[in-house]
C-alpha cells in the first residue's frame, strides 16, 4: 500500500513537505523553548496570515508573501522583545490580533480569496502542496538547518542565558534577530502542513517530549526531530488512510500522544538515576492559546 | 593596546533616575587580586556589570584592556562567572555542555570544536572535581554544584581576568576551599581576578586588595580588610545580629553586612 502511495505525486509532495517540516520546527524549537519563547512560533503564525492574505490580494505566490511578512513580524516581536518589560506582552498581542484579522479582512476582499482557501492556511492542507510549493519549502528548510548548524554553538549560549553571550562578547542583537527570523522561516515551511494555528505545536511539542529522556542539550535536539518527523509522517500516513481525518490536526496530537508516553518513560527513565532531583527537569508546558 | 585590565574613571550608573553607583574610579592591573566588598545594595554587584559593560554607564567611563565595553574584541581575555546559573526554559544541558560553552568566545563559527578546546573542558572539569558528572544535566546538580560548573565554565575559556559575582554565596565549606584553592592557583599563574565577596572566608590569603563600596561609592581601597574580634574567630559564622549598628571604622560596611 505505501509502495502504491509513494508512486503517485501527491502523496511524495506531501511527504517531502512532512519530512522538512518534522525536521526543522524541533530544531528551532528547542532553542525557542530554551529561551522561554515558547509562543513566538504562534505569534508569527498570526501574523504570517496577513502575509498569506496579501499574496492572494496581489496575485502573488503566498508563500512567498508569507515569508516576507512574517519576517517583518518576527523582527517586531523581538525589538518590542528587547526593550519592553511589562508592556511587551500587550504589544505582542496586539501584534497577534492584528495579524489574524489582517489576514482575513484581506483573504475577504481578495478577487480568489474564499473560506475555504483561508481554512486551508489556517489548518494545513498538506494534500495540496505543489512543486513549487516543495521548492521554496526545501530552500527555505536548508536556510534553518544552515542556521542551527553554523550558529548553534552561539545560540546555545544566547539562549541558555543572554547576560553571559553578551559577557562572551556574541553579538546578542544579531543573533537574537537570527532566531526570530529562522522562526518565522519555520512557521511559513509548517504553514501547509500542520497551518499557521498549530504551527508552534510543532516546535514545542517533541521538545517537550524529548527532554523528558534526555540529559543534554544536543540529544534533546536530535530525538525532538527525530519526534518531529515521526508526528508528522505519522500523521500524514493517517490521513491518507482515511480522507476523514484532517492531516495537520494527526499530527499534532499523535506528536502529544507521543509527549504523554514519554513523560511516563521519563519518569521511569530518571527513577533509574541516582540522587538527582526531578523538580527541575518537570516539563514547562504551557496552554497553547488559540485566539 | 593598555595592559591595565579594567580602568573604570567616575563611573556613574542610575536605574530610572536612582543613582547606585555615584562615580566610582577603579583601575586593576594585572595580577591583582581584588574583592569588592560591600552591604546589599552598596552597588558592588552593578560595579561588577559596568566593568564589563553588561550594564552601561549613566556618566564616566570605563575601559578594558584599553578600549570601552562596546568596542572591546577580546572577549576571550575575560572569564565571567555570573552569580547564578541560569537553566533556561528547561531544555536540559549536561555539565559538559555547559562548561564547553565557556570556549565560545575561543572559537570560530565554522570550526568544529578542537583537541585544544576539548583538553581545556576536561581540564577545567577536573579542577573543580565534576569530571564524574560531565555528562549529567546541570538541573540535578546541587546549588554549589552548579556555582562550580559556573567557574569551570570560565577556566575552560582559559582567561587572563577573571570577574566573579559571589562566587562564594550559598556554597558550602568544600566548594568555598575548593575555591580558594582553585584560585590560588591561577593567582600564581598570574591571572588578575576580580571578585565580589559578602565575606572572604578562605578566599582571605590570596587576596591581594580589598575595595569597600558604600552607597556607590568607594570607601576603602587597598589592603584587604581583615576581620576583628569576634569575626576573627575560627569557625565564626557570619550571622550578623548587629547588623543594623555598624561599628566605626572603614571596614565595616562589608562586615556589617545581614547574611
Amino acid at each position: 500500500m505505501i509502495m502504491d502511495l509513494l508512486q503517485e505525486q501527491l502523496f511524495q509532495l506531501a511527504l517531502v513537505a512532512a519530512l522538512l517540516v518534522g525536521l526543522c520546527a524541533p530544531a528551532v524549537g528547542t532553542f525557542i523553548v530554551q529561551r522561554r519563547l515558547a509562543l513566538l512560533g504562534d505569534g508569527i503564525g498570526h501574523v504570517a496570515l496577513t502575509g498569506v492574505a496579501l499574496g492572494f490580494l496581489t496575485g502573488t505566490t503566498p508563500v512567498l508573501t508569507a515569508v516576507i511578512v512574517s519576517v517583518v513580524g518576527a523582527v517586531a516581536i523581538e525589538l518590542v522583545r528587547a526593550r519592553g518589560r511589562t508592556s511587551g506582552d500587550v504589544a505582542l498581542a496586539l501584534l497577534f490580533y492584528g495579524g489574524i484579522a489582517g489576514g482575513v479582512m484581506l483573504m475577504g476582499i481578495a478577487p480568489g480569496g474564499s473560506n475555504a482557501k483561508l481554512n486551508s492556511y489556517l489548518f494545513g492542507a498538506i494534500a495540496s502542496v505543489t512543486v513549487q510549493d516543495i521548492w521554496v519549502i526545501a530552500a527555505l528548510a536548508v536556510a534553518v538547518i544552515g542556521v542551527v548548524v553554523v550558529f548553534g554553538r552561539e545560540l546555545f549560549v544566547l539562549c541558555q542565558d543572554e547576560e553571559m553571550a553578551r559577557a562572551s562578547g556574541l553579538p546578542v542583537r544579531f543573533l537574537s534577530l537570527l532566531i526570530a527570523v529562522t522562526a518565522a522561516l519555520t512557521v511559513v515551511i509548517a504553514m501547509r502542513v500542520v497551518g499557521l494555528l498549530l504551527v508552534s505545536a510543532l516546535m514545542v511539542i517533541p521538545v517537550a517530549t524529548s527532554q523528558q529522556l534526555t540529559r543534554g542539550f544536543r540529544t534533546t535536539m536530535g530525538l525532538a526531530m527525530l519526534f518531529g518527523v515521526l508526528a508528522s509522517v505519522g500523521g500524514l500516513l493517517a490521513s491518507t488512510y482515511s480522507a476523514k481525518v484532517p492531516p495537520g490536526a494527526a499530527i499534532v496530537l499523535l506528536a502529544l500522544a507521543g509527549f504523554v508516553l514519554a513523560l511516563g518513560v521519563g519518569k521511569f527513565v530518571r527513577r533509574g538515576r541516582t540522587q538527582e532531583s526531578t523538580v527541575s527537569e518537570r516539563p514547562k508546558m504551557r496552554v497553547e492559546e488559540v485566539a | 593596546m593598555s595592559e591595565t585590565a579594567f580602568a573604570m574613571t567616575d563611573g556613574r550608573v542610575s536605574f530610572d533616575g536612582k543613582p547606585v553607583l555615584r562615580g566610582i574610579d577603579l583601575t586593576v592591573c594585572p595580577g591583582e587580586v581584588v574583592a569588592l566588598l560591600g552591604a546589599n545594595g552598596s552597588g558592588k554587584s552593578t560595579l561588577v556589570r559596568a566593568l564589563l559593560g553588561l550594564t552601561p554607564l549613566t556618566g564616566g567611563s570605563t575601559l578594558m584592556y584599553g578600549s570601552p565595553p562596546g568596542r572591546f574584541r577580546e572577549w576571550w581575555r575575560i572569564g565571567y562567572v555570573p552569580q547564578r546559573l541560569q537553566v533556561g526554559g528547561g531544555v536540559p544541558a549536561t555539565v559538559r555542555e555547559v562548561v564547553a560553552s565557556g570556549r565560545i568566545a575561543r572559537q570560530s563559527r565554522l570550526r568544529r570544536t578542537s583537541p585544544a578546546d576539548k583538553a581545556a573542558v576536561a581540564g577545567a572539569l577536573e579542577a573543580v572535581r565534576l569530571a564524574d558528572r560531565a555528562n549529567d544535566p546541570v538541573q540535578s546538580l546541587s546549588g554549589g554544584q552548579q556555582q562550580r560548573v559556573l567557574i569551570a565554565r570560565a577556566l575552560a575559556g582559559e582567561p587572563d581576568t577573571y570577574v566573579m559575582d559571589e562566587p562564594t554565596a550559598g556554597v558550602d565549606a568544600d566548594t568555598q576551599q575548593l575555591l580558594a584553592d582553585t584560585l590560588a592557583g591561577l593567582v600564581r599563574d598570574g591571572k588578575t581576578v576580580v571578585l565580589v565577596a559578602h565575606e572572604l572566608g578562605p578566599l582571605e590569603p590570596i587576596i591581594t586588595r580589598g575595595v569597600v563600596i558604600r552607597e556607590g561609592r568607594v570607601a576603602h581601597d587597598g589592603r584587604p580588610p581583615r576581620p576583628e574580634g569576634d569575626c576573627a574567630r575560627p569557625g565564626h559564622e557570619h550571622q550578623h545580629p548587629h547588623a543594623a549598628t555598624p561599628a566605626a571604622g572603614p571596614l565595616t560596611g562589608w562586615q556589617g553586612e545581614a547574611p
